[in-house]
């Protein structure tokens, strides 16, 4: 792939392979944006850019988890993701088969959700002006009537639930960058979590209160977000978080906290207790539900600490990090 | 020494002074002195307490008698700081009294808790006094002070006694000039004052039965058993998840430390300092193995309460009811649960030891301030404290120079915060390690209190570099300007505060981790100070860190980090047999994917690992200590070392002691004198450079005698200064006082560039 002269018959050589790729009506009328209606109520908007490496990983790749990013995100908010735009940043240099590769992969995963990319830009720039090929994903989405879920929701005497195991793609990320990924069979979690929302919002209504993506700083930092921004306190049970045996071993051998390594395919949900059980019934009985779990509560806490319960009768705390995880102990 | 009043005096024209009494002069008998002074010499007036310290106004003659005797003889637990005396018209007055407090916020001084006092202890086992026996005897010369004091002054309506009213007795003692209980705020006795809940007949049988007993003192609770039990200490052990950090002591008096432990001269001393502290001490074989297991050392300390005496009074005749000889030691340890904070209130005792101790002993009398048992060693031939609790907190550190008021957070473990105002520099109590949600709610709120009782308005917040510290996180959120303050020249700020060393300075410290400012993992730094510039002139060579904190609790990891760094990466999995995946992290270390770390700590942990000491480590230094132990010789390894510029690299020392059939005893000297021999060379070809011959010592890793003691002899042969922390921890307890000591240094000197948002104020 290169970029300057002859450029221009290149890039349209990698739309043609996005456009094949995505295929859609209001893609395929290609015009400088996408025109759609819409209806009262309200519209959710999120984007986010991604960026990993390796690109391509047991479990997925950046264009399948560019779509499931950005569409959990969307779902969150209790939405109904409708439509999204794609923007590629791609380096001079970038494998074409690569590109074919991610396009199809990305093509695939929106399908599968029932969530069309309508709209799109490419970029190639020079080599070493970026590292290989960065994805933006934008997405819309319906809110139902009568669905409000925000951060800012969690009562003292609420559950916390997931919806499965912890850690997957995190663990598969760093497991294949260290060099591990050869003897491990850790696939990442990636996945759209759109259909999963819709069944808790049908079970729990207006008893659910917020849902979460627990991705980059895993349970751990999304938890302490919440509790900021509840104004509360939570107390997991240290027994009751789920994370897969060969998971909890990378992170062991890499010296990392399951809690703070990041899922794409889990969600957090914190609902009102009498309603926890309910709830639970109905995440189990979706495909990408099945392992969830009740791992603690909200409690009230002026400090609003993420606390875990130890087996030793101890607690310890959650903390916030600030970036890695970086040594501690003198 | 002091004379009667007499006729010639008397004649003389009277004069009156106000004099106004500064520093450690509340709770500790000085109004009852001043009014016994005056009464000797015949003057009238009045004295009372205030908030800054003591008042009095006197009238007579004789004043300058009286003056010079109030400076030669204060009470044996005051420190006076300053006498100011004016002169004031005279009024004729009779009689002199002993005046209401004054309340007004100030600057008086706590006093310290004193163990009692030699008239006490008589009283204490005088069967035909009002005392006899009974647990909480005190008087104006000993007694609980910090831990039950709510606020100054030092009256007993501002302590947690104010809940006993005064018995007739004790009142007429109260009220009795010439008494030693004149004025004694905690005066109490078994009539009216605090009660056990249980008598020490009770206590002594359970601990002869070998029961775990949980016994509220003075400043917390602590479990208690008989030290010559194997199974009861091991009991305890597995009740405390504590499966082999050493043990305390606590024994009856010196003779019984002697049969424990080998009491030099100086031990002797450290042992009956007033703080009682706990002092570690060459062991002898007497405890039973599990008290200290592995270690020649044994911490050892002596009663600090009447309880503790009264404890081995009972024993004593509880042995001779059975026939046997009575326990000569008692481990006696914190009864908290591993990693929480120390336990002061009954409810939490009856909450959170009842599965722990098999008998739980409580007092009706409120612990306001918890504190713990200080612990002292020698280091250097000189005794140097490694906790700060009971005895000398609340005093301040005298820094002999003025400058703005700072406030400093500390860092992770063992954390402390320190304020400084004007040239006092007063650092807390050990607060304990910032990893539960009640240490760090107890690090804030020691903020809250120290700084209110100070009357302080920091100018700044001094931190850790560490952006994930919760210490780091309050001064972050305080609003306050902050400087964070990198680790290592924390902990030698720390030495030159304490050791007043004001010149340019070379800071060797030797250390588990801290954050350095590239964002790499240091712990083995030699520093370059001078004013409030610093630089990072060498270190040790990095080794890969498998596993960031993990590797420090598991020192397998360092010993495979080695291993495969001497593309011996191979011999992983025989070597650490019990560990499965040791081969496995080897090849992730050869493919380089962890950082590198300069520590000191974790190049200990190496050796221990490689020489079949320690794999996985129960409790911090666990590794570090058990090598310790084994050296008894060090001696340097030829060539164990390359000395490159700023780069101290012991791979070749690593090498040797993972060659097959190295005895762990020989690669334990080894490793300590070639350690030794590579820090004084490293240091010393700087300290030629520079023209500095100071070098200031710090860090976790002086706590080994062995290193401690070996470096500071082969700097001084290498004509060079050695300076050890006395009072204030090696560890990271002292790391506040750093903090906040380069934070004023900083402030004094307009190096204000590092401290964003320091313009605003
Ligand atoms: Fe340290
Ligand atoms: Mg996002
Ligand atoms: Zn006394
Ligand atoms: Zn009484």
């Amino acid at each position: 792939l290169s970029h300057g002269a002859g450029g221009r018959a290149m890039a349209q050589l990698i739309d043609e392979i996005f456009r094949a790729a995505f295929s859609n009506p209001l893609l395929d009328q290609a015009n400088d944006c996408a025109v759609f209606p819409v209806t009262g109520g309200h519209i959710a908007l999120s984007t986010d850019s991604y960026v990993v490496s390796p690109i391509f990983f047991p479990g997925g790749d950046i264009g399948s988890l560019a779509v499931h990013g950005t569409i959990n995100d969307l779902a969150m908010a209790g939405s109904v993701p409708v439509y999204m735009a794609a923007g590629f940043v791609i380096e001079e240099g970038f494998p074409l088969r690569d590109l074919q590769r991610i396009a199809a992969s990305m093509g695939t995963a929106s399908r599968a959700s029932d969530v069309a990319i309508v709209t799109g830009d490419i970029k190639v720039v020079e080599r070493g002006k970026a590292d290989g090929v960065f994805i933006t994903t934008t997405g819309v989405g319906r809110i139902p009537p009568g669905v409000a879920l925000s951060g800012d929701q969690a009562r003292p005497g609420d559950k916390v639930l997931v919806s499965g195991f912890l850690g997957d793609h995190g663990a598969a990320i760093m497991s294949k960058r260290a060099g591990l990924g050869f003897e491990t069979d850790i696939l990442s979690d990636s996945a759209a979590l759109h259909t999963l929302v819709a069944e808790m919002i049908r079970a729990s209504g207006s008893a659910l209160r917020l849902l979460r993506d627990p991705t980059r700083g895993g349970i751990g930092a999304t938890l302490n977000e919440i509790a900021h921004q509840s104004s509360v306190g939570i107390m997991l049970r240290e027994e009751a978080i789920p994370v897969r045996e060969n998971v909890a071993a990378a992170c062991e051998l890499l010296g990392l906290d399951p809690l703070y390594v990041a899922s794409e395919g889990k969600l957090i949900a914190i609902v009102a207790p009498q309603e926890a059980t309910r709830l639970l019934q109905a995440m189990r009985k979706h495909p990408l539900g099945r392992d969830a779990c009740i791992i603690g509560d909200v409690i009230e806490d002026p400090d609003h600490f993420v606390q875990m319960t130890t087996g030793f009768g101890g607690g310890r705390i959650v903390d916030w990090l600030f970036g890695e995880h970086l040594p501690r102990i003198c | 020494m002091h004379t009667l009043p007499g006729a010639r005096d008397t004649r003389r024209a009277a004069r009156r002074v106000q004099v106004r009494i500064g520093g450690v002069v509340q709770g500790v008998g000085f109004r009852p002195f001043i009014y016994g002074l005056a009464r000797q010499h015949g003057l009238s007036g009045y004295v009372l307490n205030d908030g800054d310290g003591v008042l009095a106004e006197i009238e007579g003659a004789s004043l300058d008698g009286f003056l010079a005797a109030l400076r030669a003889a204060p009470p044996p637990l005051a420190r006076i700081e300053r006498v100011d005396v004016r002169d004031i018209p005279p009024d004729g007055g009779k009689g002199f009294e002993i005046r209401e407090t004054i309340h007004r916020p100030g600057h008086t001084r706590m006093a310290t808790d004193a163990p009692p006092c030699p008239s006490c202890l008589q009283e204490l086992f005088d069967p035909a006094g009002r005392f006899y026996l009974y647990p909480f005897i005190s008087c104006t010369q000993c007694g609980p002070r910090l831990t039950i004091t709510r606020a100054l002054p030092f009256d007993r309506a501002n302590t947690t006694m104010s809940a006993f009213s005064l018995c007739p007795d004790c009142r007429r003692d109260y009220q009795a000039p010439g008494n030693r209980r004149f004025h004694a705020e905690t005066i109490a006795c078994a009539s009216c004052g605090p009660r056990l809940s249980a008598s020490t007949d009770q206590i002594a049988s359970a601990l002869c039965d070998g029961a775990i007993v949980a016994l509220k003192g003075v400043g917390g609770f602590h479990l208690y058993c008989d030290a010559g039990n194997e199974a009861a200490v091991r009991r305890l052990r597995v009740r405390k998840n504590r499966p082999a950090k050493p043990f305390a002591t606590l024994v009856a008096d010196l003779a019984a430390a002697g049969l424990v432990a080998i009491v030099d001269p100086l031990s002797r001393r450290m042992l009956e300092r007033p703080e009682r502290p706990i002092v570690l001490l060459a062991r002898r074989t007497i405890v039973a193995p599990s008290v200290a297991p592995g270690l020649r050392q044994i911490g050892v300390m002596l009663p600090s309460a009447p309880i503790h005496h009264l404890l081995f009074h009972a024993l004593a005749q509880e042995a001779r009811r059975r026939g046997t000889s009575a326990p000569a030691c008692l481990v006696a340890t914190s009864a908290n649960r591993a990693g929480m904070p120390l336990i002061t209130d009954n409810g939490a005792a009856h909450a959170q030891l009842a599965g722990l101790a098999d008998l739980i002993v409580t007092h009706d009398r409120d612990i306001e301030n918890g504190l713990d048992d200080s612990v002292m060693t020698v280091i250097d031939r000189a005794p140097a404290c490694l906790r700060r609790a009971r005895g000398i907190v609340p005093a301040p550190i005298d820094l002999a120079e003025d400058g703005p008021p700072v406030l400093a957070v500390g860092a992770y473990l063992k954390a402390t915060i320190c304020i400084i105002r004007g040239r006092e520099a007063f650092l807390s109590q050990h607060i304990g390690d910032l990893d539960s949600p009640q240490a760090i709610r107890r690090h804030a709120d020691a903020i809250r209190r120290m700084t209110a009782f100070l009357g302080v308005v920091p100018l700044v917040v001094a931190c850790d570099l560490h952006p994930d510290y919760p210490s780091s996180r309050y001064a972050q959120e305080s609003g306050m300007p902050v400087l964070p303050v990198q680790h290592h020249l924390a902990h030698l700020a720390a030495v030159a505060a304490e050791r007043i060393v004001r010149g340019p300075y070379l800071g060797l410290a030797l250390d588990g981790h801290g954050h350095g400012h590239d964002g790499g993992n240091w712990g083995g730094e030699l520093l370059h100070v001078d004013g409030s510039t610093w630089h990072r002139l060498g270190h040790l060579a990095p080794v890969p860190l498998p596993g960031g904190d993990r590797a420090a609790r598991e020192p397998w990891r360092m010993g495979v980090a080695v291993l495969a760094t001497l593309g011996r990466g191979d011999e992983a999995g025989r070597r650490f047999h019990t560990v499965p995946q040791a081969a496995r992290l080897a090849g992730l270390v050869a493919g380089g994917a962890f950082p590198g770390t300069s520590s000191m700590g974790r190049l200990f942990d190496a050796a221990a690992a490689l020489l079949g000491i320690c794999v996985r480590q129960s409790h911090e230094a666990e590794a570090a200590m058990a090598l310790e132990a084994l050296a008894t010789a060090p001696r340097g390894l030829v060539n164990g070392y390359r000395l490159n510029g700023g780069t101290l690299d012991f791979l070749p020392l690593l090498a040797a002691l993972s060659q097959p059939g190295m005895d762990a005893r020989t690669g334990a000297d080894l490793f300590h004198g070639t350690v030794i021999a590579g820090l004084s060379a490293l240091t010393a070809s700087h300290a030629a450079r520079l023209g500095v011959r100071t070098v200031l010592l710090a860090g976790g890793c002086l706590a080994n005698r062995l290193l401690a003691d070996g470096l500071a002899g082969a700097l001084r042969n290498a004509g060079l200064n050695p300076i050890m922390p006395r009072s204030v921890p090696a560890n990271d307890g002292g790391l506040s006082l750093g903090q906040a000591a380069w934070a004023r240094l900083c402030l004094k000197d307009g190096t204000r560039a590092g401290i964003p948002g320091y313009e605003r104020t």
